[in-house]
């Protein structure tokens, strides 16, 4: 249909962008994770596997990375429980306010990461709404000073910012379901309930995985919430790595870390992907 | 939109729902299964009121126009899914699918996806999920209409076979009147949401209630005749009839006009017993196997079809001729959107 010079002249331009702009970190990063800093803060190029080593020896990383998991774990979850009914009602039951309502859960997308992370810390701290309310109705004494700084906060607000991540996925799988499935479901006998767990359910799951990768992967490597919200217990991997690129000046145990986690993510896109071409059917 | 339907169906009876696209006959059958909702009027099965309840309640099952079986089960937990959601015991279940697989011939499938089998098999898995419930009216929108003309035809006489032999009462909805007429004790032909007329396939055919019905089954010619004192006439020709005077619209089947063999003798003779003669010349003829159609031009525009045995010799200008007692008085049918 069209020539080969079309249809590299129309390819190359991407190709290259994406060698330039992205491979190419990603190979200086994999050369940098096997470099060392001298005492004298130099970048030595002399391959060797010590921050690697380090990585698994020194406790505060791999146990900030399993922190950063588990947050990202208690995130998804909490997305996918907000995310699914909404997503659901959205589909099946709001009718004609289908389209405004879909803008509305779209809208905060719209909106600065860090206006919505900085709302956060207006509700919750210690002179914030929630505080002030509860002890206007004199549910507590003093101000709550655990609700900012915790993990409880990171995880709060980023559950709040990826909530639509998984949201749209799953509606998607929904409104792809052939409503005459729904209506054949009654027909034998289902219940609403039933009709639920037996088809509609089991249909969305390529969209409830695709949600649910998205909202584990983008928390996981998430720095902002825990720098603004988090305090000292609510610090996540990608602090670490902040730090080790800028003030601690150590690029090669960065970019071990760094690394890490990409393969951490790659392989679990990899396998949400297989997951979900096993439960796609056309 | 249906207006003023009231139709009885007889225990084990295959009634046909006829009519064009837009006529309502899905919203009939969306109604009696229970998806849509009458504005006025009840349905009732036996006993018992269903309008009232959800489908899942009703036993009526649905066979759906493009099949909806589940694509993420198997073709056995497709068929087995009404037995699993009313909790039967797992042993009768199995019994109760192969059963229903043997009697639609799919057993060897029992374990295919959907995706994996063809339009033809799904229809029949469809069937079988249905059938399985044993349910006390079964509805078929459409079934047939994606399948090939050859697949089409057997499915035909299969679905009518397996009808037979369940002894379940079928609506059955398509918008071709051949297989209405092949398959049906009765047919109930709908127009713009109204009932033209319900009768057995013949009745239909031979007597139409209106020229709606006669047109849509079959070929028919209509002659929009002027009755007076005991005739009919229309054009040049003139037949007695037994009707009060005023307009009248006959429906004249092309079978029953043949076409008069040239330098015949007896014709004088019979002039009596003879029917209606009216000359014409040949516009057109078409082949349709063991007949053929003939269109024929006569005075005043008029154009008469005829059907005639393949082969027959036909001039350019033909003499046909007709029995008053064929040309059926059927209703003009009123205007409708």
């Amino acid at each position: 249909m069209f020539s080969r010079a079309y249809k590299t002249a129309v390819t190359l331009p991407p190709v290259v962008w994406v060698a330039v702009f992205l491979l190419t970190p990603y190979l200086l990063m994999f050369c940098y994770s096997f470099w060392s800093v001298s005492p004298s803060q130099v970048i030595v190029h002399s391959w060797n596997l010590d921050n690697y080593g380090q990585l698994l020896k020194i406790n505060v990383y791999w146990q900030t990375l399993l922190r950063s998991m588990w947050i990202a774990t208690r995130v998804t979850i909490f997305s996918l429980l907000l995310g699914y009914p909404l997503a659901y009602f959205l589909s099946f039951y709001a009718g004609a306010r289908k389209e405004l309502l879909y803008q509305l859960v779209i809208i905060p997308l719209w909106v600065s990461y860090l206006v919505r992370a900085y709302a956060w810390k207006t509700i919750l701290g210690s002179d914030g709404v929630l505080n002030t309310l509860l002890q206007y109705v004199h549910l507590t004494k003093h101000p709550l000073e655990s609700l900012l700084y915790s993990p409880f906060a990171v995880v709060l607000t980023l559950t709040h910012i990826y909530t639509p991540f998984t949201f749209l996925p799953i509606y998607a799988a929904l409104e792809h379901i052939p409503r005459n499935l729904v209506e054949a479901s009654h027909d034998l006998g289902a219940t609403p309930a039933q009709t639920f767990w037996r088809v509609i359910f089991p249909l969305s799951i390529p969209g409830v995985l695709a949600g649910a990768t998205f909202a584990f992967v983008l928390s996981l490597g998430d720095f902002l919430a825990p720098l603004l919200l988090g305090g000292p217990g609510g610090i996540m991997i990608s602090n670490i790595v902040v730090s080790l690129f800028g003030a601690a000046y150590n690029w090669p145990l960065g970019a071990a870390i760094s690394l890490c986690m990409l393969v951490l993510v790659v392989s679990l896109l990899f396998f949400s992907e297989r997951l979900e071409k096993r439960w796609s059917f056309s | 939109m249906l207006r003023d339907i009231s139709l009885e169906i007889a225990e084990g009876e295959f009634l046909t729902v006829l009519g064009e696209s837009g006529s309502g006959k899905t919203t009939l059958l969306r109604i009696i299964a229970g998806f849509e909702h009458a504005s006025s009027g009840e349905v009732w099965m036996g006993e018992e009121r269903l309008d009232k309840q959800p489908p899942y309640r009703r036993r009526v099952n649905t066979v759906f126009q493009h099949y909806a079986l589940f694509p993420h089960l198997t073709v056995e937990e497709n068929v087995g899914y009404g037995l699993r959601v009313a909790k039967r015991p797992a042993s009768e279940i199995a019994q109760r699918v192969s059963e229903a697989l043997d009697k639609v011939k799919m057993a060897a499938y029992a374990k295919a996806k959907p995706s994996k089998i063809s339009g033809g098999q799904q229809q029949r898995v469809a069937l079988a999920r249905a059938l399985v419930n044993r349910p006390r009216l079964l509805l078929l929108d459409e079934p047939l209409s994606a399948l090939d003309a050859n697949l089409r035809r057997q499915m035909q006489v299969e679905l009518k076979f397996l009808q037979r032999e369940v002894g379940i009462a079928f609506v059955f909805v398509t918008h071709d009147q051949e297989e209405a007429m092949v398959m049906s004790d009765r047919i109930a032909l709908l127009r713009s949401g109204e009932l033209e007329q319900v009768a057995t396939p013949r009745e239909i055919y031979s007597r139409p209630a209106t020229a709606y019905v006669a047109q849509f089954i079959g070929h028919t010619n209509l002659l929009r005749a002027e009755v007076q004192a005991g005739v009919a006439y229309y054009s040049s020709m003139a037949w007695g009839v037994d009707l009060p005077d005023g307009p009248g619209v006959f429906s004249l089947r092309p079978e029953n006009v043949r076409v008069v063999e040239s330098g015949n003798s007896d014709r004088v003779a019979n002039a009596e017993k003879a029917g209606v003669r009216v000359r014409g010349k040949v516009l057109h003829q078409a082949f349709h196997g063991a007949t053929e159609l003939i269109r024929v031009e006569c005075a005043d525009g008029l154009v008469l079809v005829v059907r005639t045995p393949s082969g027959a010799r036909i001039q350019d200008e033909i003499e046909l001729e007709f029995s008053g007692a064929d040309a059926v008085k059927v209703r003009e049918s009123p205007r409708r959107n």
